[in-house]
């Protein structure tokens, strides 16, 4: 029992971090622009991509740098030259220009790269088990992951909370003519705020490439999730899609770990019922629905708590 | 005049391409070419396309040419049916699919259908790799031939040889929650329990299909069973993330699975270092030591650039030939009495069979493992070195089932 506690704690802990790498740049673009980004997932997949074919031919660590100023590069162009125009006509527009875009991304990461999933390692430097509790290895590459996502959320929290250019990048989303009045270029202000966000997806597609698949389908895969994700800890709170991010990771592993079912419960239904849509839900495991208790408690926590568990509005 | 010449000069070579359209023998390839699944779709396409090829090079069947009609179903039913409307309504009479055996079905019900409403326009089905054993048994259609073998004939094979292997002792499945997975489930509980009472069942998981990002807690749990081996008909993401798990977590166990082969199980099963602990059963593979059949596969990797993954597309093209030419006619319904009970030496050697009673292709089985190679094993996978290596040939009277299939017959 001791066994399964500290491994599922530990199995849901490592899993939230990657949910929060993953997420924290779309929570950046949704809570300083209003922009829900749903071609998030599509920069992720652009951060993978380039971060295999880098480190292909300059090596992991340089490329853990350079594929996130890439895709940055790129999402500034995609608000400098997409959404700024977009944006007069308000966010309907906007969301149609990231769904079009997710599209568009995938197809050419496929043209380029092909459909099928490219061979993108753990560098060696990395690959190593770096504990190894109740004769379960935890690979060194997680724990990295895990100290990248701390460290992201602090960086956020204390350039947002507590400098100059989070004060500014926080009134422009509410007092755009006001904060340029004051001599500060808000649409450039905007541009970077995307940029980072965007190069926060590359960041995440980098580290996450080597541990989960890279193929060009991995951007529809995960999608789902991360919007979970920054809805229930509420649209545009950073530290929520933190608490999130955990609280999904830890209600998953454990889910999965439990194999009990209502027949378990209360014993087996009366055989002469015969096979039917309820000795199917009779029978069926937690363990089975696991991977479906996040979107369970995605409309949970929308029916109880519309804003999300740190939200602070309602949209 | 010279409107005249204008006129010949524009319509002769419509009325040559009607001519030669006339001649062509168009197969319906209908399987996803966008999409999740488009990888695997463009590889079957490739093959085929390798496979019309090679027999136009040599006449084509009966002298007509082989054209294949690339069809794109996205994995989805109900396009699948529309895009098996547009083939027919071009002049197609045989399609041939194999992506998932939900499309499999309704396909086969379509041609079904077509075939009892339009006598003498009928369709025949070929089916590559939709193995659910319904399509044979309750299911199953005179006009609907497969030439994979059944997940039930797979695991009939896989049992045989794993019941004389004393070493297995604990063994946990873990499937995709959908028809595919259910039916390796049970099948696996089934034969196990029949053959080796002694194999301890410790572990049976259902999971969503490729919903799950994470499979530490599932290894955590396969660990905790105390597994030796662990069954699993998973492929794709929920293959590769399944194997990183096991690997990451330093999980040592033999791993019985259908699709480790299929694209990106190669790459990575080299990523974990799993080496020969990873098994797959199939209808033939590269080094499977036959001569003809490694032949085969060079000339096949050195044009399409691919392993041939579908030695029963192989069977599936040439067995039509010799159907065709029996029967002396390209005519479905001659070409489909032609194929039944039709004995064929396939690629990778041994006889098969097109049995009769259901349409399901009776063939040899093998079981090979994916590890470093030796000096006769010239074919790696996905450039990665490694490759598979012949653990079991599983005869055909050892890979079969009976039917509960019921044949209605025209």
């Amino acid at each position: 029992m001791l066994e399964l506690i500290v491994i599922s704690t530990l199995n849901g802990v490592l899993f939230g971090m990657l949910l929060f790498l993953l997420s924290s740049g779309l929570t950046v673009i949704f809570s300083m622009m209003g922009v829900l980004n749903f071609a998030h997932a599509s920069f992720y997949m652009l951060g993978a991509f380039f971060g295999f074919q880098l480190t292909k031919w300059i090596g992991f660590w340089p490329a853990l740098v350079l594929a996130p100023l890439l895709v940055g590069a790129i999402g500034m162009a995609v608000e400098r030259y997409g959404l700024r125009n977009t944006h007069k006509h308000g966010h309907v527009a906007e969301l149609l220009l990231t769904f079009g875009l997710a599209f568009a991304i995938e197809e050419i990461v496929s043209m380029i790269w092909g459909k099928s999933p490219v061979d993108y390692r753990v560098p060696a430097l990395l690959d190593f088990p770096a504990f190894t509790i109740f004769s379960t290895n935890y690979p060194a590459y997680k724990l990295f992951m895990l100290a990248m996502s701390v460290v992201i959320f602090v960086a956020l929290l204390v350039v947002l909370k507590r400098t100059r250019v989070g004060l500014i990048v926080q009134a422009a989303l509410t007092h755009p003519h006001m904060v340029g009045h004051l001599g500060h270029n808000v649409g450039r202000v905007f541009m970077v705020v995307f940029g980072v966000g965007s190069a926060l997806a590359g960041i995440a597609g980098v580290i996450a490439g080597p541990a989960l698949v890279t193929q060009s389908d991995m951007a529809a895969a995960l999608g789902p999730i991360l919007f979970v994700v920054i809805v229930f800890g509420g649209l545009g709170s950073l530290p929520g899609a933190f608490i999130a991010s955990l609280v999904i990771g830890l209600v998953q592993t454990f889910a999965v770990a439990l194999n009990g079912s209502l027949a378990s419960a209360f014993g087996p239904l009366d055989p002469s019922t015969g096979p039917s849509v309820l000795t199917d839900i009779w029978n069926v495991t937690i363990a089975q629905v696991a991977p479906i208790v996040p979107y369970m408690l995605l409309v949970l926590i929308l029916i109880v708590r519309p804003m999300g568990l740190m939200g602070t509005r309602e949209s | 005049m010279r409107k005249l010449t204008l006129a010949i000069a524009v319509i002769a070579p419509m009325l040559g391409h009607a001519a030669s359209a006339e001649d062509t023998l168009k197969i319906g390839y209908i399987d996803p070419l966008s999409g999740g699944g488009a990888s695997v779709g463009e590889g079957g396409l490739k093959t085929f396309q390798y496979l019309a090829d090679e027999l136009n090079a040599k006449g084509g069947i009966l002298g007509h040419k082989i054209e294949i009609v690339p069809l794109d179903n996205k994995t989805n039913p109900q396009e699948s049916l529309v895009q098996a409307q547009k083939a027919i309504d071009a002049g197609v009479h045989y399609i041939t699919q194999g992506n998932g055996s939900s499309v499999g079905a309704a396909l086969s019900d379509f041609v079904t259908k077509n075939n009892t409403r339009n006598p003498g326009k009928e369709v025949l089905y070929f089916n590559y790799a939709a193995v659910d054993p319904s399509l044979t048994n309750e299911k199953c259609s005179y006009w609907h031939f497969r030439w994979d073998a059944s997940s039930d004939i797979k695991m009939e094979a896989l049992t045989n040889y794993m019941k004389d292997t004393a070493s297995i002792k604990k063994v946990y499945l873990i499937n995709q929650d959908y028809s595919f997975g259910q039916s390796v489930r049970s099948d696996a509980r089934k034969m196990l329990g029949a053959k080796r009472p002694d194999i301890q069942i410790v572990g049976d998981e259902l999971h969503p299909l490729l919903k799950v990002t994470d499979f530490s807690p599932y290894i955590a749990k396969i660990k905790a069973s105390g597994a030796d081996s662990v069954v699993t008909g998973n492929w794709g993401q929920d293959f590769a993330l399944l194997l990183k798990a096991a690997a990451d977590a330093g999980l040592k166990v033999n791993w019985y699975t259908y699709y480790a082969g299929g694209a990106g199980g190669p790459t990575a099963v080299k990523q974990t270092g799993l080496d020969h602990q990873v098994f797959q059963i199939t209808e033939g593979f590269a080094n499977s030591g036959n001569k003809a059949a490694m032949d085969y596969e060079k000339a096949f990797r050195a044009k399409v650039n691919l392993s041939l993954w579908y030695p029963r597309a192989v069977n599936e093209m040439r067995m039509f030939k010799a159907a065709a030419e029996k029967a002396n006619s390209i005519d479905p319904v001659k070409v489909a009495a032609a194929l039944e009970d039709l004995k064929f030496e396939v690629l990778d050697g041994g006889t098969g069979i097109m049995r009769k009673d259901d349409h399901q292709f009776l063939q040899p089985i093998y079981i090979s493992s994916f590890g470093k190679l030796t000096e006769n094993e010239p074919f790696d996978e996905e450039s990665t070195g490694w490759g598979w290596h012949l653990v079991s040939k599983v005869d055909t009277p050892q890979a079969m089932v009976s039917t509960t299939c019921k044949m209605a017959r025209p």
